[in-house]
């Protein structure tokens, strides 16, 4: 069995309540920092673990907290990021769901790190259930003393609030989210100033990922030396990934960074290999937004290594080749699946979901759709897959945030990797015209086609 | 026309939520705000409802309006006893969400984004609701209805239409 | 103070000048086009993207060059920093691209649009767009409608630029309107009917960088290019008075605040200066306004043109499109 940092004691029985919860060893991490240790030996410790940014960009976490202006004489505010909308993620809610209280003591820690007096769970809208869950822990969390004033006797103090949203996954991006936050529409904000300089209210602020937050407990139960123990290099620690779509166990899994894809794909202690019997054609692995890899590239690389569930290893290769780790948003496509038509569903999703300030985004994410919509349907022409090519080229790193790049990414991978797929709709719009072509007669390439 | 007003529970409600921001910032209630608004003024945000809001917060209805029409979960228009949503992004396509759409637009004898005639149900498809790994799934209120098939839609159905509340994201 | 090099040519600006303004101080060819920005609106750009530069060098300090093309609007110079408006393919390559992506939605219908002549999209799609568009798929469409007994909004033609709406909430103590809705489908709205009505709310329809706000006193009266504009004052208690008469023999067609050569308001003018004065009593003259040679306004323009000096340009820009090196701009023109 693998180490398990996040998900221990997910089967506990009614591990969501706080007795239970600190039955098994809750809230040590609480009276350890608070008690002994200083906000800069905190950020240290996280700095030395190699934590990353679990939200999906992957940027070093103590590196983002050594950026907070802590010496600005505003107030300071942490903010947690559970607006988690990246189509195949969702780890976020089954551990807010099971263990609400982890999260809530990684929000202590890491607000009496940042010096933060105040702090708010930004959650998704449609997770409303969860809120109820989470403001019942911490209705808990604050009768026994973990939040409040003097938290367990020291002059640390911390009110700690959920914030619903209400449908926008533009949200997930950090200065849209403050925006969401201050009850505006969530355009994000022209960065600089980042949000350690003036986030929320103009204010100090640090954004971070609830798998993030929920990490730092671990690491200051068990010091960062035994936490990136774990992992390969650079890609420190455990790994929620969200295993979905033509799979036997489709769920969430804690991983061990540095997990070969197959044995996570085919293993019955993870997903289990590709349901009905049937073969393996291509991963989505780190939530909708990155380039979609043909089965033969997800596992193995072009240089012919074993792909590893690592930042770098899944990078390998660039664009050319290879994918991002994401969100660990995994979604997993069988030999049935039209590549055009999941694309088309991704485009119109970021259609959906562009707050519509940039004008690349705005008209460019739209324009894709219904391209993708015409060839998908049997109305495309051959030159409409340079057209989307490049389409997808012109919004990439023309926008303010990165959802141009996310809305381009899959456009630009899907037809690099599967060209013929979507030739073959504009050659035979006859053939494409039922919606579940391929369920019949699967696409053939058999040479990109991987057998379980 | 009746007079807009929330119930004093949920003022007192709204009184507790905008105190959880900084003295001035209470327009970071209004996301809040405005769920507790559609949940009590029959599942939509109307005019003088959104006005009402804004009153309480100390905005402009401008605002409201802006604010209120950016988020997908705010309903501008009136809808069905039971708003169903059916999440139809690639990870719940791939497990056959098409499917279920179909079915529930012959079980209802309406097309997506519509209401039916007794104002029972509105069918609405809505993008990725992060429920990939239980695909197909659709959301009705506060609850995630997951690992659908045809028969425990025809169920819940059933169980929706004898239920006598309004289905609402804040039960 | 910080020194910033743009396209080759170095100057010494406060530090937190924008890229943009440090660019138009130098002026020429390399000053970025703007859509959105607008410099006596605070907030204002940085959504376009039109402005896009590449930032060759960050700054003296930090020398790598910034990853993405930067919206010159929004990013303040770093003293030693350098970058490329014109003389980068990929900056002229972006703007292109921009400009196709705000006309796949729009009308294109200049004909019949009272902007055509003074609008900053036309005048955009001329310098940087293509002739031919790739979009085959229907255009997005709003109803147009009035805002207010003196100006019409036709959403078709916005290009969302938030212009208007900076100057409800800066110039106006109540902003009614605003943008509604989310990306390609938001618009410019105030949801409700309701008049925007307020002493100074004309001037959304000079900051408007296309037609989808236009003076309804001067709907479809004529185009611009056959009126004569003069710039005149009044006494006016509310505002400095000095605007623009868009005049026609003896008729005032129309009222505006008088713009710099960005098309830029400097002062604002009132609703009462703008539509309640159209005698030519009411104002004194202060002379022909001066207009752009390049401007479709210039058309029937009454100023002098020196041939020569056109002849220069003309073959500047001649050499320019062969994909040479510009040559240095002819400082007697930019003057």
């Amino acid at each position: 069995m693998s180490k398990k940092f996040l998900l221990e004691h997910v089967n506990v029985p009614r591990i969501e309540t706080i007795n239970v919860y600190r039955e098994k060893g809750g809230y040590a991490a609480v009276e350890k920092a608070l008690k002994t240790m200083t906000p800069d030996q905190i950020i240290d410790e996280v700095k030395f673990s190699d934590l990353r940014g679990r939200g999906g960009a992957g940027f070093p976490t103590g590196l983002k907290w050594s950026f907070m202006d802590r010496k600005s004489d505003k107030p300071r505010y942490l903010v947690c990021n559970a607006d988690e909308s990246e189509p195949g993620t969702f780890k976020d809610r089954y551990l807010m769901e099971k263990l609400p209280h982890l999260l809530i003591e990684g929000m202590i820690v890491s607000s009496y790190t940042l010096g933060a007096k105040a702090a708010y769970i930004y959650i998704r809208g449609e997770y409303m259930y969860i809120v109820r869950i989470l403001e019942k822990a911490i209705e808990e969390a604050y009768a026994a003393g973990y939040l409040g004033k003097n938290i367990l006797g020291t002059d640390y103090s911390l009110d700690l609030y959920v914030h619903p949203g209400a449908g926008a996954y533009i949200c997930g991006e950090e200065t849209a989210l403050l925006e969401s936050l201050e009850g505006k529409r969530g355009n994000p904000r022209l960065k600089p100033p980042f949000p350690a300089i003036a986030g929320l209210y103009a204010c100090p602020t640090v954004v971070n990922n609830v798998e993030s937050i929920a990490s730092v407990p671990t690491i200051i139960n068990i010091t960062a030396d035994k936490y990136n123990d774990v992992g390969i290099g650079k890609s420190a620690g455990t790994k929620l990934i969200s295993a979905s779509g033509h799979i036997n166990k489709p769920g969430v899994y804690e991983i061990e960074l540095g997990l070969p894809v197959e044995d996570f794909i085919y293993s019955d202690e993870y997903c289990g290999g590709i349901w009905k019997g049937r073969k393996l054609k291509a991963v989505v692995a780190g939530g909708s937004s990155v380039p979609i890899l043909p089965a033969n590239l997800i596992i193995t690389t072009a240089k012919g290594e074993k792909r590893l569930m690592t930042y770098e290893s899944m990078a390998d290769g660039g664009f050319v080749s290879g994918t991002m780790l994401g969100s660990g948003g995994f979604i997993v496509m069988d030999e049935t699946t039209c590549i055009v038509r999941n694309l088309w569903t991704f485009a119109r999703f970021y259609h959906h979901e562009s707050c519509g300030q940039c004008s690349p985004c705005r008209e460019g994410t739209g324009w894709m759709e219904k391209v993708l919509h015409r060839i998908e349907h049997g109305h495309g022409h051959m030159n409409d897959i340079d057209l989307l090519v490049d389409v997808a080229k012109k919004i990439e790193g023309n926008t303010i945030c990165p959802l141009g790049d996310a809305a381009a990414w899959p456009v630009a991978s899907a037809i690099r990797h599967f060209r013929e797929e979507f030739e073959y709709h504009v050659k035979y719009p006859e053939k494409v015209k039922d919606p579940k072509h391929f369920e019949k007669e699967p696409f053939e390439r058999e040479a990109l086609m991987v057998n379980g | 026309m009746e007079e807009v007003k929330f119930s004093e529970g949920t003022l007192a409600l709204v009184n507790k939520i905008i105190r959880r921001y900084p003295e001035g910032k209470q327009k970071s209630a209004l996301l809040p705000t405005l769920h507790l608004a559609q949940a009590e003024f029959e599942g939509w945000l109307s005019v003088p409802v959104m006005d009402y809001v804004a009153s309480l917060l100390k905005i402009k209805p401008i605002e409201v309006y802006e604010v209120a029409s950016f988020y997908s979960m705010y309903n501008l228009k009136p809808v069905g006893k039971c708003l169903i949503e059916v999440c139809q992004t690639g990870p719940c396509w791939l497990r056959g969400s098409d499917d279920i759409v179909e079915h529930l637009e012959k079980k209802l004898k309406i097309k997506n984004g519509e209401t039916t005639s007794d104002g029972m149900f509105t069918l609405k498809t809505v993008e990725c609701l992060g429920s990939c790994g239980t695909a197909p799934m659709l959301q009705c209120g506060a609850d995630y209805h997951e690992n659908l098939t045809a028969e425990k839609v025809d169920r819940l159905v059933e169980k929706l239409r004898t239920s006598d509340k309004r289905s609402s994201y804040m039960r | 103070m910080a020194k910033v090099t743009i396209d080759g040519a170095t100057i010494e600006v406060p530090d937190g000048t924008t890229i943009l303004n440090a660019a138009r101080q130098i002026g020429g060819e390399s000053v970025p086009p703007a859509m959105c920005y607008y410099s006596t609106l605070k907030e204002s750009g940085g959504k376009c993207r039109v402005c896009l530069v590449k930032v060759a060098q960050g700054s003296t300090k930090d020398p790598r060059p910034m990853p993405k093309l930067m919206a010159s609007c929004r990013t303040p110079v770093m003293d030693g920093m350098v970058v490329q408006s014109i003389t980068s393919p990929e900056v002229l390559e972006a703007r292109k691209s921009v400009v196709e992506f705000l006309l796949i939605n729009h009308p294109l219908d200049c004909p019949i649009c009272d902007q055509a002549g003074e609008c900053d999209l036309q005048n955009l799609a001329y310098k940087h767009g293509v002739a031919k568009t790739r979009y085959e798929e229907e255009r997005r469409t709003f109803e147009k409608i009035d805002i207010g007994d003196k100006i019409k909004l036709h959403m078709n033609r916005c290009i969302l630029c938030y212009r208007c709406t900076f100057v409800a909430n800066q110039l106006t103590d109540n902003r009614v309107h605003g943008v509604l809705s989310r990306g390609d489908a938001s618009e410019i709205s105030t949801y409700i009917q309701k008049a925007v009505d307020n002493d100074f709310s004309g001037n959304m329809i000079d900051v408007c960088p296309v037609g989808a706000l236009t003076d309804k006193t001067f709907r479809f009266k004529s185009r611009v290019w056959f009126t004569n504009p003069m710039d005149g004052h009044r006494n006016c208690p509310k505002c400095s008075g000095k605007v623009v008469l868009w005049t026609k023999g003896n008729d005032v067609l129309r009222v505006s605040a008088r713009t710099d050569q960005y098309n830029e308001v400097k002062e604002f003018i009132c609703n009462e200066c703008r539509f309640e004065h159209k005698n030519m009593n009411d104002w004194t003259i202060d002379g022909p306004r001066h207009i752009d040679r390049d401007s479709v306004i210039a058309q029937n323009h009454y100023e002098r043109t020196d041939l020569q000096k056109l002849k220069l340009e003309i073959d500047r820009q001649i050499e320019f499109e062969k994909g040479k090196q510009l040559p240095e701009p002819n400082p007697s023109l930019t003057a």
